[in-house]
């Protein structure tokens, strides 16, 4: 029976958390427009009423679509799509974010924590400042609302029963059918780092909104400057988060997607990337602006143009106008239309009261000394304003395109072939100089720096710098300028800002040292990414391979290489072997073979055909029943170094129905570097083997035969009394043939059987994929003493893999640490100085 | 003149030549007709041609043909024009290929053949179910 009552429920809870955001709404602004006190308090009194209302109903709706997929009701859609009945509950929390409705449902989650938050905080701000957060609660609440007003589509509800999406002609003769199982959630999205990555990132994109609340009620109530210092330690908060965020991301891509990286360029990507380095930019105006008073209207400008690249970041990966495939994308909703009334409505609104007040911002005069604090943070922003605009005008192609169809003009622009480098080459060079400025922007912390203490102070910190870069330099062999260049700046950054660090550890002022320690987290990255991606090297290369042409040829070598099993090749300093499929059973440490379980009816039990070891100790014995992960399959590569062990990896390949091959790496983590190894491809494990015509050998023991080029021999005839699968009478005869097959590192021992049942002759074959080989028992010779075997090959079983090395990769996942310790000092920091003044 | 007005007319100096390049980077949408022209004209640019792999009239995918050393593969697309191309690409064949509706080659055309530095493939229903699995009837 369908469970019609728990969907209805859960809509008719968005439904009245969208309404509650819009009187919570008109109620603040009641508030904020009424004429004396009693009424602005009762008004704001309503407001928050309100306000907690919505978020006890969005709580609501969570609880009830937590519970729609933890029972596994599969007659709703998103469990249907999302979930399955295997999936751990852990990541059932995953399934929220692998829908686009659940994903504005965490958004809108963040959103009322964070007004809760503010309303409990800070009275003096609560009316204007939650306007337009309850607007924008409203415009999220709409986005999964689900109604149809006029026949126009508004929001698409994460209630929706399958049989209202799909079409299928079951439900017309079962209208109550209720598939047995889900389709599971994206085996990739399986990992922890997915379980935290998307809530801190959505947690920093929902508190850009602060800033820019505080800016739009500043400029409202024209409190021109009051708004910098409340909305600073948040501004730093969500730089911090989205920093965080997309570095879980990365790390996340890093261990689990295969493109041989952390960091791809993908339109999702830098969607977030844009924002965050105008927010980055946004909070050293707004610190120069509490130093001395300048730069207020570019902050003002930085905060607004943050906030409405998050929704213009939420139009491109939600609106399906990014077309092609990105590893993140949405799949589209149709909500193209109300994300595009979302973004121009925020930025009509923001822009024109700007306009309108644009007078009136206080603006100083002051011409800015080369030798301030200001000047270099100055510069620094707008290095990294540049930044973001070039990333972003790459990332709207697929938009410009779309814009110019709107006018008849037919477009085919497209990406740059080569994302990496388009984006790369320009902005290593706003690294080298944010590199340099953040190093000597530190310096300026004492005022009233001329142009010979500058010097002075410069003076070893840039020597050390030179030095060590050069030592870097020579040893590593670094040749491309701009590579020198980042390395002496990203070194410079590192000493420079240390220098501060250690006076100000000296005079006891920790809490203000949150400036120096996050730029040499920074600095340190810029490092960690020059050498892991600058010096990546790939291991299996082949440049032996064919040129196809000479001006091609870098695009031709083989970057792959194909791996038979149980034979060695030699990879550069390596020697790799494949040395099997391995599965993953539940509760069973390390890998055992494929070879050692039988699968049974129920996809994830098996059953134990012999016993297995791990370090010495027996695990599991034959016969026992296992629960297996049946989507996962390890390629074990063992790494020899100069015929010395060196190590084994086990990249992972998932076969899925819906999505075909899915590889995740395995990494090899040293201090220095890692070693990261993934499949490139696999035989195709759903067609059947295609078997070579048998051949017939007749042999006697102890006689050589060839199979599929291995040398094969029989050892012994045995008579069996009883075969599995076989009763066997009184006067039947079983026996199997126990051949040795002998490949250059192991030795195989195969057991096909030969019966005489009703004097009837048949015979019980044996496969051994590793080899390719099969070889049937068909005939007993006893004149001649000879023995009948026909064996058949076929492909045998193999891997392409691709191997790279990432140099000091470590430098970089320490930097984002350290850059997490640095945001942390400062929005204490920050905070405090809020509380002081409030 | 002042130190802002200078980093002002950098600043938009800059935005300027990245719109430019930009622009200049920008790859295209193609045919396979456009794309050889591109190469006869001398152009090495790298364009996106957009199509399908090549059915047999019982629908059936031909012409993919992996290298022996499984490597490198090489297959027939339609582009949107109808016109059928052979295609080269120098990395083993992608698992879903096959399973593909609709394929983006990124590359060069030469001598008849395109070369593919990279493929995007657009594979049917990627978990966001359009169609029903029926597993087992309840």
């Amino acid at each position: 029976m369908i469970n019609l009552f728990i969907g209805n429920l859960g809509h008719l809870f968005v439904i009245l958390s969208f309404v509650l955001s819009l009187a919570s709404a008109f109620s603040y602004f009641k508030s904020t427009s009424a004429p004396d006190a009693l009424k602005q308090k009762e008004w704001a009194v309503n407001g928050r009423v309100l306000f907690f209302l919505h978020s006890i109903l969005v709580c609501g709706i969570i609880l009830v679509l937590f519970l729609i997929i933890y029972n596994n009701l599969f007659e709703y859609h998103y469990a249907y799509s999302h979930a399955s009945k295997y999936l751990p509950v852990h990541y059932m929390i995953s399934c929220f974010w692998e829908g686009q409705e659940g994903s504005f449902l965490l958004w809108i989650f963040w959103n009322c924590v964070l007004g809760i938050i503010l309303v409990l905080t800070n009275k003096k701000w609560e009316a204007p400042i939650m306007v337009i957060f309850a607007l924008v609660q409203a415009f999220l609440a709409s986005m999964i609302l689900g109604i149809s007003v006029f026949d126009v589509k508004i929001g698409s509800s994460p209630f929706v029963l399958l049989r209202e999406v799909i079409v299928d002609p079951i439900f017309e003769m079962n209208p109550d059918f209720v598939p047995s199982d889900g389709t599971g959630l994206n085996p990739l999205l399986q990992n922890y780092w997915m379980v935290i990555h998307p809530p801190t990132l959505f947690l920093g994109y929902a508190t850009t909104l602060i800033p820019f609340a505080y800016v739009i009620a500043g400029l409202w109530k024209r409190e021109y400057m009051g708004w910098i210092k409340p909305a600073l330690p948040w501004a730093i908060f969500s730089t911090a988060l989205m920093a965080l965020g997309q570095l879980m991301g990365a790390y996340w891509a890093y261990e689990t997607l295969s493109f041989g990286g952390y960091w791809s360029w993908d339109p999702v990507e830098n969607a977030v990337y844009v924002p965050w380095i105008i927010q980055v930019a946004s909070i050293h105006t707004m610190i120069i602006f509490k130093k001395n008073h300048t730069a207020l209207k570019t902050s003002i400008i930085l905060v607004i143009t943050t906030f409405i690249l998050i929704l213009y970041a939420t139009f491109l990966t939600r609106s399906g106008i990014l077309g092609n495939a990105s590893v993140h994308s949405f799949t589209d909703l149709g909500l193209s239309g109300q994300l595009l009334i979302y973004l121009l409505a925020f930025t009509v609104v923001a822009i024109v009261l700007s306009a309108v007040r644009w007078k009136e911002i206080p603006t100083s005069d002051k011409e800015v000394s080369t030798y301030s604090r200001e000047f270099w943070i100055f510069m620094g922003a707008t290095v990294l304003g540049l930044m973001g605009f070039q990333v972003l005008a790459g990332t709207s192609i697929p938009v410009y395109n779309a814009i110019l169809e709107q006018f008849g003009i037919s477009s085919n622009m497209a990406p740059p072939p080569d994302q990496a480098i388009f984006y790369s080459k320009f902005q290593i060079w706003g690294a080298i100089l944010i590199a340099i400025f953040s190093g000597t922007g530190q310096f300026f912390f004492w005022k009233n720096m001329d142009k010979s203490k500058l010097w002075n102070e410069l003076a070893i910190p840039v020597l050390i710098s030179l030095a060590l870069s050069t030592v870097i330099f020579l040893t590593a062999g670094i040749n491309k300028i701009a590579f020198i260049l980042l390395l002496t700046a990203g070194v410079y950054s590192l000493v420079a800002n240390s220098t501060i660090l250690i006076r100000l550890l000296q005079k006891q002022s920790f809490k203000l040292a949150g400036g120096s320690v996050a730029h040499i987290g920074i600095a340190m990255m810029l490092l960690g990414i020059l050498f892991s991606a600058g010096y990546s090297k790939v291991i299996s290369l082949n440049t032996s391979g064919m040129l196809f042409s000479k001006d091609m040829s870098d695009e031709m070598n083989q970057e792959n290489v194909l791996l038979f099993v149980n034979e060695p090749r030699v990879m550069n300093e390596y020697e790799l072997t494949y040395k099997g499929q391995r599965i993953e059973l539940e509760g069973i440490p390390g890998f055992p073979s494929k070879k050692i379980v039988r699968k049974t009816l129920d996809e994830h039990t098996v059953v134990a055909t012999a016993d297995y070891m791990y370090k010495g100790e027996t695990v599991f014995g034959r016969g026992d029943t296992l629960t297996i992960l049946p989507e996962n399959t390890y390629f074990e590569v063992e790494y020899k170094k100069e015929g010395e062990m060196a190590f084994t990896l086990y990249p992972r390949a998932q076969v899925n129905p819906n999505m075909g091959l899915i590889v995740s790496p395995d990494i090899r983590r040293l201090f220095t570097k890692d070693l990261y190894t993934h499949i490139s491809s696999i035989p195709d494990p759903e067609s059947n083997t295609e078997w070579s015509d048998p051949l017939t050998n007749l042999v006697a023991i102890g006689e050589r035969f060839f199979v599929n080029d291995f040398v094969a021999v029989i050892k012994s005839i045995q008579k069996l009394d009883e075969v599995e699968g076989v009763e066997l009478g009184m006067e039947d005869v079983a026996a199997e043939a126990v051949i040795e097959v002998r490949t250059k590192e192991q030795v195989y021992e195969l057991k096909p059987v030969f019966i005489i049942k009703d004097k009837m002759i048949g015979n019980i074959p044996v496969t051994e994929e590793e080899l390719g080989i099969k070889i049937s028992f068909t005939n007993i010779l006893p004149q001649e003493g000879k023995f009948e075997l026909t064996t058949a090959t076929s492909q045998r079983d193999y891997i392409i893999m691709k191997a790279i090395e990432m140099p000091f990769i470590n430098v970089l996942w320490i930097g984002t640490i350290v850059l997490m310790i640095g945001f942390t000092i400062a929005i204490v920091r920050r905070y405090k100085e809020f509380k002081r003044s409030a | 003149m002042k130190k802002s007005h200078i980093i002002g007319i950098v600043v938009i100096a800059i935005a300027i030549f990245v719109i430019i390049s930009t622009a200049g980077d920008a790859s295209t949408y193609v045919t396979f007709n456009e794309a050889k022209a591109l190469f006869e004209s001398g152009s090495n640019k790298k364009v996106h041609v957009v199509g399908q792999l090549k059915k047999n009239k019982h629908g059936e995918i031909v012409g993919v043909e992996p290298s022996d050393d499984k490597l490198t593969v090489t297959f027939l697309m339609i582009d949107n024009n109808q016109q059928t191309n052979k295609v080269f690409y120098n990395k083993p064949m992608p698992p879903d290929l096959k399973q593909s509706e609709q394929v983006v080659v990124i590359g060069q055309y030469k001598d008849d053949v395109f070369y593919a530095n990279q493929i995007l493939l657009k594979c049917p229903s990627k978990y966001e179910e359009e169609s029903l699995q029926v597993r087992a009837v309840n």
